[in-house]
Parts: structure tokens; C-alpha cells; sequence
């Protein structure tokens, strides 16, 4: 991965710089020792590493503001990070960069039931949220698989969104109000309880700009009042195309269930062996959950059942109880520990029109034969978002290499048939490079220029979403 | 009037011309910019529509009676409801599908199904130099990129001019149902709005009638579902009241367009306060109310010429003058002024996409 050559004046400013940082924050918020930095140097994308400059975690709003003026007026870059989490590299540090982590903000700021929100700052986890406001009876939507340990401050960055997408939308739809510094330290209040932006959308741009326009330290959050129940029903079939008509047909019929989960033959037999699910051996399985009250699950449950039969399924299991709705939850849910145990792979993220489910699935196949690899399937079939999970030997020379280059090629092919290069982790760095094939020069132009308004000195987040070739007139000219 | 047929042409012409430009679907809003009328409804067409995948691409000149007539075939429907004001504001005209992404245009539904940018995939447009941009694209999830779709919605035609967009849309429900409390006040009917938004039964709309005193829920879904929801939500209900239950589409189409206020004089004022505040800011204003949005949302009919915003103290900067006599939007402006913060991102991003302050000058706050 090509990464900018650190500016040699910040690395040799190194000494200064810590000192200003430090005299604007409480004792032991800046870690400079190399020895403590290089528990930063990647995220969850952990094939690229970079130790930073050095790393500061800010306990306010106050204190990220002056971390950005200070930074700001050095010139050095800054990558925020939340949890660390990101698949696709979007905290991935520069050598001359400072990392602010907001992983010491954490504080409830206001829970308001009767407006439905909750104010957080953003270093809080995203099962936290939801947690805080159970006990009511509320929650707060979006589920990224992650949601035990990312903060909702990389949620906002990547706009992420979860299993239940497909009824409850993805971050973007759930996020009402922002508190957002930029690169020279003003500090903007976005949106709010209220919801309603009167002018610009401003908070919609925020959102999924990975760390582009500004540090997010604060978020007015959308919560819901939690269904009654839910429930799943598993549809095997022996067939990936019979598998896609159905999920279009459940649709059509006017059905909304909150997911509906799609895994290949590859990913069945290695969560089975992994899990014990239970689950049949064929080619494609469906799990479909519903909502509401039990006389409203049973009714949609029978509904999804009658539309399936129609398409020959070699098996409808409906969870008749909690154990066996774990159950059938229970191999899709291990699926990328199964996944680990067989050896390294690379999850990918593009999405395709549902349409598009049958024949690229097949022209998948081709792709993985062509490399010599194997992928296995497990994805949010609702919404098309694929998770091809391609499986390799790291120890092998080439092995990250050949699978990066299929990877590349299952997300033109994405792109190919009307869909994206990434659904909900984000461009980063891992996608970067790609964005090119997904977007004309005119389309990333006006992109960017979005980035010329919140961050003029192209100083947040450097490498990141735009491809250096793409990027390199503004970085220069800053 | 200029009326192009194609991206293209449009393209040419925002190129070509020398003075501001009033940008405009059908121009059913009644609040048109200065400078020479530019449609889009010349460019018109529904490109896709996928009902198996909820999925609507169209131009943006397309009708919106058009996109709703296609959509019903297949038994779907643009779930954030948008409204038609023609009757409200008194003016002609065809509400065009980019007039109502321009405006974020959603009705009372908003409350569940969210607003017309948050079922937006994607948009085509063209900004202030003549450039043709794609954005987002047809598929539900999709983080590719910063999102100038959503950035667009809303934009008022200001930072360029929408000509295709990408919609997710959703199933017409089996059955509809409302229920009606009486004998309500504004704090009372906000209360028992977010009791019922605040119930796991889904409510679809929340709306209250300040003169008549009259709250009404939606409830929407499966048929046995609806009857069920419906007799458990008047339940969980009944500190507000009695709650007169009927089957059917009910007043909603009313309540979205705000045609109670049609043909009465004076001005029409929506506003946007959290729903705990909003009988403050009600009691504030005067006038004939109605609220939406389970009290997210009033509309306001006040005395021609009344500067609401003044009356209003600090919820003043969430007040929209929506219908008046072109001295007092003049005079008030239709949109209030923003915090410096996001007043200055927002300037620097019209700079950037509409460097000669062609579209739609004077129409929003500077």
C-alpha cells in the first residue's frame, strides 16, 4: 500500500511538538514513548502497520479543540480513532501523524425518552448505548458485528450498519446531531434533538466521511422502543440463484423482515464443523427474522414459509422457541470464527443489486478458481451487502497478495453490475485505490471539495478515501 | 423559462449563462429565486424500478404522480409521504420527484420511515460550473465515498441541480388505522404522542389538531396486525383518554399537505423543535397549530406581515416562513439565520459548488 513520505521537518520537530500537546492536555494523555505508540499503529486491518508520531487521548471536547489547534498550526497531520476496529484501515497512522483517540470519552450527556435520543460522546461503545437505555425499553439501531468493542465515533466515521439494516437503516439514519471539531479547532455544533436540518445537511456529509472533514467528539442519537420479539426462519436451498428469487419474492410480497442472512455452501460446512448449528448440507441458506408480538411473528413466519415453498426448498426450519432461534442464529453468528480456524482470510464489503444475488455469487466462483483460492459466502441478503470472506495462506509468499488481487476484482465486479465498492466498513486505505474504478474523475472533483470546505490544508486523516494520484494536487498545494 | 431535456443540455446551459437562475421542478413552491426560471422537468423518465430489490431510479423532472402511480402497480409507495402544498400556498404547477429530494419534502410518516434523504441511494446533478456528478447509486448500503446525496436533499437547489435520483421505496401496508383522542391541548397531545412513539406498535404518524383539540395516531401493517396494535395501543393509552378507533386511509393526506390553513388568510409558519418543547414554543406563537412528527413539527397560521421568528425568541432560529406576501418573506426571509459555525462550512461548500452564485440566489439564509 502506498502511503506519503512522512515530512521529514515534522519527524524532526518531534520533541516541540509532544511538549505543545502535553501543555494542553492532563498528564498522561499524550503517549510518545515508541514502546506505547505501537499499540497504534493499526486497526482491525492489521496487514498495515505505521507507528505514529505520537498519540494523544483527549478527555473533552475542550481538549480535542486544542489538540487541532496545536496540530493545526504545526502542520502535522491528525487520524482520529475510535475503537481501533475498522476493516478497511480508516485509522491506519502516518509516521508524522498524531492519533487522537477518543477512547477516554465515554459520558451519557443526556437520555431523553420522550424525545427518543440519547447524547453521548463518542468514545462510548455501540452495545453501550443500546445497553444504557434497555432497562426503558429502548435501543439504539444500527449493530455493526463489532458492536461489543467499536465506538460510536468510527459508527459515525464509516456510517456502519449491522445485521438489522434492512428495516432500521444504517447510522446515517440514526444519527440526529454532531458535535464536530475541525482541523483548526473550531468546535460546530451539527443538527440535534430536533432532527431537521434547515439548511444544509451538513450532519449527512459528516457522516461516513471517515475522518475527512472533522472530529466528531459528541453525538445526539436516535433510540427506539424494542419489538415485543423476534424470530428466524431458516430456508435451505440447493441452489445460490433459487436462494436470490426468494429473497426478492419475500419483498415483493410486502414483507420488511428486519434481516434476511445469506450463506454459501463454503461458509455452511465451516460454520457447521466450527459451530454444530445443526444446520443442512446444501448450497445456499437463508435465515429471515421477523418482528413484532407472537401472533404477528407467526403470521409474518407463515407468510415467508408459503412464498419460500413456491421455490423448493430442501428445508424450512422455523425457531418454535428461544433455543431454537439461538440455534439457527447460533452457526451464522460464528461464522468468521469458523472462518478463522481454517486459516487467514480477507473480508470484503461491496454491495450488489439483489437481482444481481444468483449471477454474481457464480461469476465469483470463476474469480476464486482463477486464483487458485477459495471464498465463502456470508452476507445481508435484504440488502445485497456481500461479505465474501476469501481464504488464504499468509505464510505463503504471495498468499495476501493473490488474495487482495481477487479481492480487487470481486469489487469491480460489484461495481460492474450496478453496486459499491464497500456497504458499511468504509474505503480507508483498503479501498482507496479502487475508488478510481467506481467513480469518474468529475465524481471524486466534487467529492473532494467537500474536503477543501471542512479541511482546507488536507490535514485529517491523510492517505485515506482518495487516491493519492487523485489527491496529490491538493495535498501539495495545502 | 429554460427547459432542457437532458443532463447534458443542462449542463451546456448552467455553463452558458451569464446571470442567476431560478432552478425549479414544477415551481409548486411558490418561492422562486430571482434570475431566469430553469426546469427540470424536461428531464423526465423512470429509469428502474425493481420491486423485489424496493428500488426506484428516476429523472428528476419525473412527476411525482407518475413515480407514485408505478409504484403503486407493484403495491409500493415512497414511504416518507411527501407532500403536495399546491392548495396550502395556492399555486399550479407539477410537484416534480427532484423538487421534492431539493426539499427533503416528508410528511407525517417521517417519524417512522424517515425523511425523503433518508431513503435517498443516490442522486445525479449537475453544480454551478457545468459539471455532470454522480453520487452514491442504486444499492441500500453504501458507504463509498462522502455522501453529496444526502448533502444534496435539502440543498434547495443551491449547490446544483438534481437530475436523477435513487430511491429505496417500501410496501403499501394491508391496512391502516387511527386512532382519535379529543379534548387535548399541545402539551397534553405531545405527552400522548410519545407514549404511543415510544410503544413497540410502530405508530406511522402522530399528528395534532390545536384548534379542535384532536390527537391522531397511525397505525399501519398487516391487517390482523393493525386491529391487534390498535386495540393494545388504546389501551396503553388511556390516561389521554378515549380512543375513537377507524379502519381506513383517514385524514393523513390533509395533514401532510396542511390543508386545513388552505384558503384562510395569513401566514403559514412551519417550525422544528423537540417535541418536549414545542407547546413552549406554541404558546410563544399564537395563531391557528397544527403539529406533526409526534410534536417534532408544527405548522402555524398567523396574522399577514406577524415576524414570528421575533415572537419566538431562541426557537425563532427553527421557524420557516412557508407561505406569506412576497414584502414580508422579503422583509423576514423564508429560512433563518444559522450559527456561524455551520453558516461558514455551509457558505464554503456553496462557494466551492456554485462558484458564481448562479442557483437559486437569496432563496435560503446567506
Amino acid at each position: 500500500m502506498e502511503m506519503p513520505v512522512p515530512s521529514p521537518a515534522i519527524l524532526a520537530r518531534k520533541a516541540p511538538i509532544v511538549e505543545r500537546l502535553r501543555a494542553v492536555l492532563p498528564s498522561g494523555a499524550v503517549i510518545d514513548d515508541p514502546a506505547e505508540t505501537r499499540a497504534y499503529e493499526c486497526d482491525a486491518l492489521t496487514a498495515y502497520r505505521c507507528p505514529p508520531l505520537c498519540v494523544v487521548l483527549p478527555c473533552s471536547t475542550a481538549e480535542v479543540a486544542a489538540v487541532m489547534r496545536v496540530c493545526h498550526e504545526e502542520r502535522v497531520p491528525v487520524v482520529p480513532r475510535g475503537a481501533g476496529t475498522s476493516l478497511a484501515g480508516g485509522s491506519l497512522p502516518t509516521a508524522d501523524a498524531v492519533v487522537l483517540g477518543v477512547a477516554r470519552m465515554t459520558a451519557v450527556l443526556e437520555v431523553s425518552l420522550e424525545n427518543r435520543f440519547i447524547r453521548v460522546e463518542t468514545g462510548r461503545t455501540n452495545l453501550s448505548v443500546s445497553m444504557e437505555v434497555e432497562a426503558e425499553g429502548f435501543f439504539y439501531a444500527p449493530d455493526p458485528s463489532s458492536q461489543l468493542a467499536c465506538a460510536i465515533a468510527g459508527n459515525i466515521a464509516m456510517n456502519s450498519g449491522g445485521a438489522h439494516c434492512l428495516k432500521y437503516g444504517v447510522t446515517t439514519n440514526n444519527l440526529l446531531g454532531a458535535t464536530v471539531v475541525l482541523m483548526d479547532g473550531t468546535v460546530v455544533e451539527i443538527g440535534g434533538p430536533e432532527g431537521e436540518a434547515l439548511g444544509l445537511d451538513l450532519l449527512a456529509v459528516v457522516c461516513g466521511s471517515e475522518g475527512q472533514l472533522g472530529v466528531v467528539t459528541e453525538a445526539c442519537l436516535r433510540i427506539l422502543p424494542r419489538p415485543e420479539g423476534a424470530r428466524p426462519v431458516m430456508i435451505a436451498f440447493d441452489r445460490n440463484e433459487t436462494a436470490g428469487d426468494c429473497v426478492a419474492a419475500i419483498i415483493r410480497a410486502g414483507l420488511v423482515p428486519v434481516a434476511i442472512e445469506f450463506m454459501d455452501r463454503p461458509c455452511i460446512e465451516a460454520c457447521e464443523a466450527f459451530a454444530k448449528a445443526g444446520y443442512p448440507v446444501c448450497e445456499a441458506l437463508l435465515i429471515v427474522e421477523v418482528e413484532g408480538s407472537e401472533a404477528e411473528i407467526a403470521d409474518q413466519l407463515r407468510r415467508i414459509a408459503d412464498i419460500a415453498r413456491g421455490f423448493g426448498p430442501l428445508e424450512i426450519r422455523e425457531a418454535k422457541d428461544g433455543a431454537e432461534a439461538a440455534r439457527i442464529w447460533l452457526g451464522r453468528k460464528s461464522a468468521f470464527g469458523a472462518m478463522g480456524q481454517m486459516g487467514d482470510y480477507i473480508c470484503l464489503d461491496g454491495t450488489i443489486p439483489v437481482s444481481q444475488l444468483g449471477p454474481v455469487l457464480g461469476r465469483m466462483r470463476v474469480l476464486a478458481d482463477g486464483y487458485g483460492l477459495r471464498v465463502a459466502n456470508v452476507f445481508h441478503a435484504g440488502d445485497g451487502n456481500m461479505h465474501p470472506l476469501i481464504l488464504f495462506d499468509a505464510n505463503s509468499a504471495d498468499g495476501l497478495k493473490k488474495a487482495e488481487a481477487l479481492g480487487a476484482d470481486i469489487l469491480r465486479l460489484c461495481v460492474e453490475v450496478g453496486g459499491c465498492l464497500t456497504g458499511e466498513h468504509g474505503v480507508g486505505v483498503e479501498k482507496r485505490d479502487l475508488m478510481v474504478d467506481q467513480f469518474r474523475p468529475e465524481d471524486l472533483e466534487a467529492q473532494m471539495r467537500v474536503k477543501d470546505a471542512f479541511d482546507p490544508d488536507w490535514l485529517l486523516n491523510p492517505a485515506k478515501v482518495f487516491p493519492l494520484a487523485v489527491s496529490a494536487g491538493r495535498r501539495a498545494a495545502a | 423559462m429554460l427547459r432542457p431535456a437532458s443532463e447534458a443540455e443542462l449542463a451546456e446551459m448552467v455553463r452558458a449563462a451569464r446571470g442567476p437562475l431560478a432552478v425549479g421542478g414544477g415551481f409548486t413552491r411558490g418561492t422562486v429565486a430571482g434570475g431566469e426560471r430553469l426546469t427540470v422537468a424536461g428531464i423526465a423518465g423512470i429509469e428502474l424500478h425493481e420491486p423485489g430489490a424496493l428500488t426506484l431510479v428516476a429523472k428528476a423532472g419525473t412527476p411525482v404522480a407518475e413515480v407514485e402511480r408505478v409504484l403503486g402497480e407493484a403495491g409500493q409507495r415512497l414511504a416518507f409521504e411527501p407532500m403536495d402544498l399546491r392548495a396550502l400556498l395556492g399555486t399550479g404547477g407539477e410537484p416534480t420527484l427532484g423538487g421534492v429530494i431539493a426539499t427533503n419534502a416528508s410528511g407525517p410518516r417521517r417519524v417512522q420511515a424517515g425523511a425523503a434523504r433518508d431513503v435517498l441511494l443516490g442522486v445525479r446533478f449537475v453544480d454551478g460550473t457545468g459539471m455532470a456528478v454522480s453520487n452514491g447509486g442504486r444499492v441500500m448500503k453504501n458507504v463509498t465515498g462522502l455522501d453529496l446525496a444526502r448533502l444534496l436533499a435539502g440543498s434547495h437547489g443551491t449547490l446544483g441541480v438534481v437530475t436523477e435520483v435513487a430511491l429505496k421505496v417500501l410496501p403499501v401496508p394491508e391496512a391502516v388505522a387511527t386512532l382519535a383522542f379529543g379534548g387535548h391541548d399541545p402539551g397534553k397531545a405531545v405527552a400522548c404522542m410519545a407514549a404511543a412513539l415510544g410503544s413497540p406498535f410502530e405508530v406511522t404518524g402522530a399528528a395534532h389538531d390545536a384548534e379542535a383539540g384532536v390527537t391522531r395516531l397511525r397505525l399501519e401493517g398487516f391487517a390482523g396486525a393493525v386491529a391487534v396494535r390498535a386495540e393494545r395501543l388504546a389501551k396503553l393509552l388511556t390516561a389521554w383518554g378515549v380512543a375513537e378507533v377507524v379502519e381506513g386511509p383517514g385524514p393523513w393526506a390533509a395533514i401532510r399537505d396542511v390543508t386545513d390553513f388552505a384558503g384562510r388568510p395569513g401566514d403559514v409558519w412551519r417550525l422544528s423543535v423537540r417535541p418536549s418543547r414545542m407547546a413552549e414554543a406554541l404558546a410563544l406563537a399564537g395563531g391557528a397549530q397544527r403539529l406533526d412528527w409526534g410534536g417534532g413539527r408544527a405548522w402555524v397560521l398567523v396574522a399577514e406581515g406577524t415576524d414570528l421568528r421575533g415572537r419566538l425568541g431562541a426557537f425563532g432560529a427553527r421557524a420557516v416562513l412557508v407561505r406569506a406576501a412576497a414584502e414580508t418573506r422579503a422583509a423576514l426571509g423564508a429560512f433563518p439565520a444559522e450559527a456561524p459555525g455551520v453558516a461558514m462550512l455551509s457558505a464554503r461548500l456553496r462557494e466551492r459548488f456554485d462558484p458564481r452564485g448562479l442557483f437559486n440566489p437569496g432563496l435560503v439564509a446567506a
